[in-house]
């Protein structure tokens, strides 16, 4: 029976078709606009470290005075970061299964290759379970040893396109970089890691800018490298005052029990800080993020783009109710031709079923009209410069997603004026003919 | 033109009557906060900068190893740029509003305000204000095309080079903007001038600044939703650092040619400095890159505002055509006993505008409640109570324009067709 429903649809578009035309633009136009924003914001809110985003978490702590005016919860405000003694602490007591400190600075990379021109560029102190915590690819040598990281040891961690520009090769495990003026031994070359978000980084918006190099974290502060962030409240501004933050902190918490041992430890040591009188506010503060929670709380989401995405699901929902509004009249007009075939024998669920293939054939129609529109609609933010623009592509995912949407939508839309139209009495109808 | 027959033959519609309204009813919802959201991001876009910005061009020099004092390279360098043929004036700036780099500081009308914003740790007390800061080299006030409505330019004496990143700069004189002038003294902003302020570093050492110019407008280095955006000062400190930005001021049609050869002049200067052409730009193309979150924003609402009134407009079209055919045989029979033509285009258009008109009503409710939506999610004004009439009279007009064509089919049928048999 399906083929003869289908020919039947066939005919009955084909009788109208510059109406046809017109509900395929409505659908499809709806379609195209809500996955264009919805693909857009996907973007904008992809897991940074697929599979491990549910194991990392992001310690809070509120060191600040209590004469402290600012709202100290605020995004970019000193508890953004940790203080040195704080992290420390953290780090020593090494109550996570991983667990490291970060900051991200600049340094000038110089090559010994003639031609190469200094340059300067971005990357992030750490401490050695960095690498492992977060799944960063290694493709020659190591992370540095627990050992350097107590001696601040001169050794550095490169990307493969710091170490292709300093050395023009990869297999540099052992060579010197010079990096800030100061010499450094290469003990590992990773991929070109490059999370994004670049949810460690302090400022959010980082949306391209990834880390070239890595250094031990004891060793950038025995040479005092500047770091990109700090954030302080007290008289002492050096990075190792307990009135500066300027550290991320991240810690790996495979099960719930250790999630909840975690927050716990956390409340204990804040407890005792305020015990010592450095803390002045309530232990109860602390706090323990998930890694996608962190995002959101800073803002690593840009409004417009929510405001973008409401704005095509408003779009849709208009779509559809002028869908329903069209498949309404165009159904009950076939009021006559559906009481032909109920008098004939046809039972509610045949007509039924006829009319809904006719209204999923639009929908067809219009979810491969969206594809295009979204298509063209992602072209476009691709050209804008912004700086995820570039990132804006639809996925196979996506492409499916169009296409059910925008037949589900219209079946469901045709599925009210169907009822109706069946509800309509054989004998009062054929009368009427 | 009895309203009665249209509103029972309504009645036979219902659902897709009532159906229609509420589509107009979305549409004028969403297309009221549209517009009005695209006026806020135009009124956005256009902010005063308070600089004469098609005059001016901007060269960014990184220096990795300008040496111990930097200021003396760059010095160097200006004269050079000064030299250029094209250059009108040419100065050494910390940044330019709009650039993303802010510098903030703060000061205080008295000692007494300034211990109590030092011992509370916030500008946020009376008597004290937030300002972002600008410095530049003599020459800035010109380079950057500033206004200057009360007391004078600074002098040669005023200078002073500027310290290494972290520490304050004590200054004697400083520019302030008409509205930072404002918010320091509220009582008398218009008698700033002469006036001693703690500022930046003079907050911690007690050391007084003097106000020695007011200008019309300086423009924050960002754009921020408090109603702080001229909340600035111009101290006269010349940037040491081996990041220096040069402002240079031409006639608009040389601006490319200058930012060519300034760039040649300042890698001759110095060897291995690696100016690219990326680090020189006109003002207005940066200032068009800051805002281009905005201008893509305003593109995006403009088209789907734009979409969805199309796919309304088909809507009310494609419904209106439905009902032509479905009641072509009465429209017939009324034409036999009587009824002119403009009887039927008129018919369909007053029912055309019964449905909108009551769909139109029901959007402005909507738009407010949207309104009130969006003001709690995204932090956005009360819409204007204008917004709403226009808009359901929009509605009303594009309502009357999608049924023409249906309701003149409508009234070309003959009144013959009321003989025949459908």
């Amino acid at each position: 029976m399906f083929g003869y429903y289908l020919d039947l649809a066939l005919r009955s578009l084909k009788r109208n078709w510059i109406m046809t035309a017109l509900m395929v633009l409505a659908i499809g136009l709806g379609i195209g606009a809500s996955m264009t924003m919805l693909t857009v914001l996907n973007v904008m809110t992809r897991d940074p470290l697929p599979g491990r985003s549910a194991h990392v978490y992001r310690p809070y702590l509120n060191p600040l005075p209590l004469s402290y005016h600012d709202e100290p919860g605020k995004v970019g405000g000193p508890t953004t970061g940790l203080t040195w003694p704080d992290a420390k602490a953290l780090l020593e007591a090494h109550k996570g299964v991983r667990q490291a400190a970060m900051a991200r600075g600049y340094l000038t990379a110089r090559s010994d290759r003639s031609g190469v021109q200094p340059k300067s560029v971005g990357g992030s102190f750490t401490t050695r379970d960095f690498f492992t915590m977060f799944g960063v690819p290694f493709v020659a040598g190591r992370a540095w040893s627990e050992h350097d990281d107590t001696g601040a040891a001169p050794v550095v961690v490169l990307t493969k396109k710091l170490a292709d520009r300093l050395f023009g090769t990869t297999s540099v495990v052992g060579r010197t970089a010079h990096l800030g003026g100061h010499d450094f031994q290469v003990v590992g070359v990773t991929e070109n890691w490059q999370p994004q978000p670049l949810f460690y980084a302090m400022i959010g918006t980082d949306f391209d800018s990834g880390d070239q190099f890595f250094l031990p974290l004891s060793t950038a502060m025995s040479l005092q490298l500047s770091v990109n962030w700090g954030n302080g409240w007290g008289k002492d501004s050096s990075l190792t005052s307990p009135e500066v933050s300027w550290l991320a902190f991240w810690v790996e918490l495979d099960t719930p029990a250790q999630v909840g041992a975690y927050q716990r430890f956390l409340v204990n040591y804040s407890a005792k800080q305020k015990e010592l009188g450095r803390y002045e506010r309530p232990a109860s503060d602390a706090r323990l993020y998930g890694l996608m929670q962190w995002l959101h709380r800073e803002g690593l989401v840009p409004g417009d783009v929510m405001l973008q995405t409401w704005l095509a699901l408003g779009f849709l929902f208009v779509c559809l109710v002028n869908i329903v509004a069209l498949l309404l009249a165009k159904f009950l007009r076939k009021g006559g031709e559906i009481s032909v075939r109920r008098a004939l024998g046809a039972r509610r669920r045949d007509v039924f079923r006829q009319l809904g293939v006719e209204s999923a054939l639009l929908g067809l129609g219009g979810g491969m009209l969206g594809i295009g529109l979204a298509e063209l609609g992602l072209w476009a933010v691709r050209q804008r410069p912004n700086d995820y623009a570039h990132l804006a592509q639809m996925n196979g995912e996506m492409l499916v997603a169009t296409v059910v949407l925008a037949i589900l939508v219209s079946t469901l839309a045709g599925l009210l004026p169907a009822w109706r139209a069946c509800r309509i009495a054989p004998a009062l109808q054929l009368k009427a003919l | 033109m009895q309203l009665q027959p249209i509103l029972a033959s309504l009645k036979h519609h219902k659902l897709t009557a009532l159906l229609l309204m509420l589509q107009v009813a979305f549409t004028c919802a969403i297309i009221t906060n549209a517009v009005f959201l695209i006026a806020q991001r135009i009124q956005r876009v256009t902010t005063l900068s308070g600089l004469d910005e098609n005059t001016l061009s901007l060269v960014n020099v990184d220096d990795l190893d300008a040496g111990a004092n930097p200021l003396a390279l760059h010095k160097a360098d200006l004269a050079m740029l000064r030299r250029l043929d094209g250059v009108k004036s040419a100065a050494l700036i910390s940044n330019v509003p709009f650039s993303h780099s802010e510098h903030g500081s703060g000061g205080c009308t008295s000692l007494a305000a300034a211990q109590a914003a030092m011992k509370a740790n916030s500008l946020k007390v009376p008597g004290c204000a937030g300002a972002d800061v600008y410095v530049g080299t003599p020459g800035t006030f010109r380079t950057l095309g500033l206004k200057l409505v009360a007391g004078r330019e600074f002098e040669a004496g005023d200078y002073v080079p500027g310290k290494p990143p972290g520490q304050a700069e004590t200054v004697s004189a400083m520019i302030v903007t008409r509205d930072y002038a404002r918010r320091l003294y509220p009582e008398h902003p218009d008698h700033v001038v002469g006036r001693d302020v703690y500022f930046g570093g003079g907050l911690m050492s007690g050391q007084p600044t003097r106000i020695v110019g007011v200008v019309a407008h300086l423009h924050k280095a960002n754009v921020s939703d408090d109603g702080s955006d001229e909340q600035s000062a111009l101290l006269p400190v010349e940037p040491n650092e081996g990041r220096a930005l040069f402002a240079l001021r031409s006639e608009p049609s040389q601006r490319s040619k200058v930012m060519e050869e300034a760039v040649a002049t300042l890698n001759k200067n110095k060897p291995n400095r690696q100016i690219s052409t990326d680090d020189a730009q006109t003002y207005t193309r940066m200032r068009e890159d800051y805002f281009r979150g905005d201008t893509t924003m305003i593109r995006l609402l403009l088209a789907s505002a734009l979409g969805l009134l199309f796919v309304t407009a088909l809507g009310i079209a494609g419904l209106a055509s439905f009902w032509v055919q479905q009641r072509t045989r009465t429209i017939g029979i009324r034409r036999a006993i009587g009824a002119s033509r403009g009887n039927i285009l008129h018919y369909f258009q007053t029912e055309n505008f019964l449905i909108v008109g009551a769909g139109a009503m029901l959007g402005m409710l909507l738009a407010i409640a949207l309104n009130l939506w969006l003001m709690r999610h995204y932090e956005l004004p009360r819409l204007p109570w204008f917004y709403l009439p226009v808009g359901a009279l929009a509605l009303c007009l594009l309502g009357q324009l999608a049924v023409l064509a249906p309701a003149r089919r409508a009234a070309r049928v003959p009144p013959v067709v009321a003989t025949r048999s459908v």
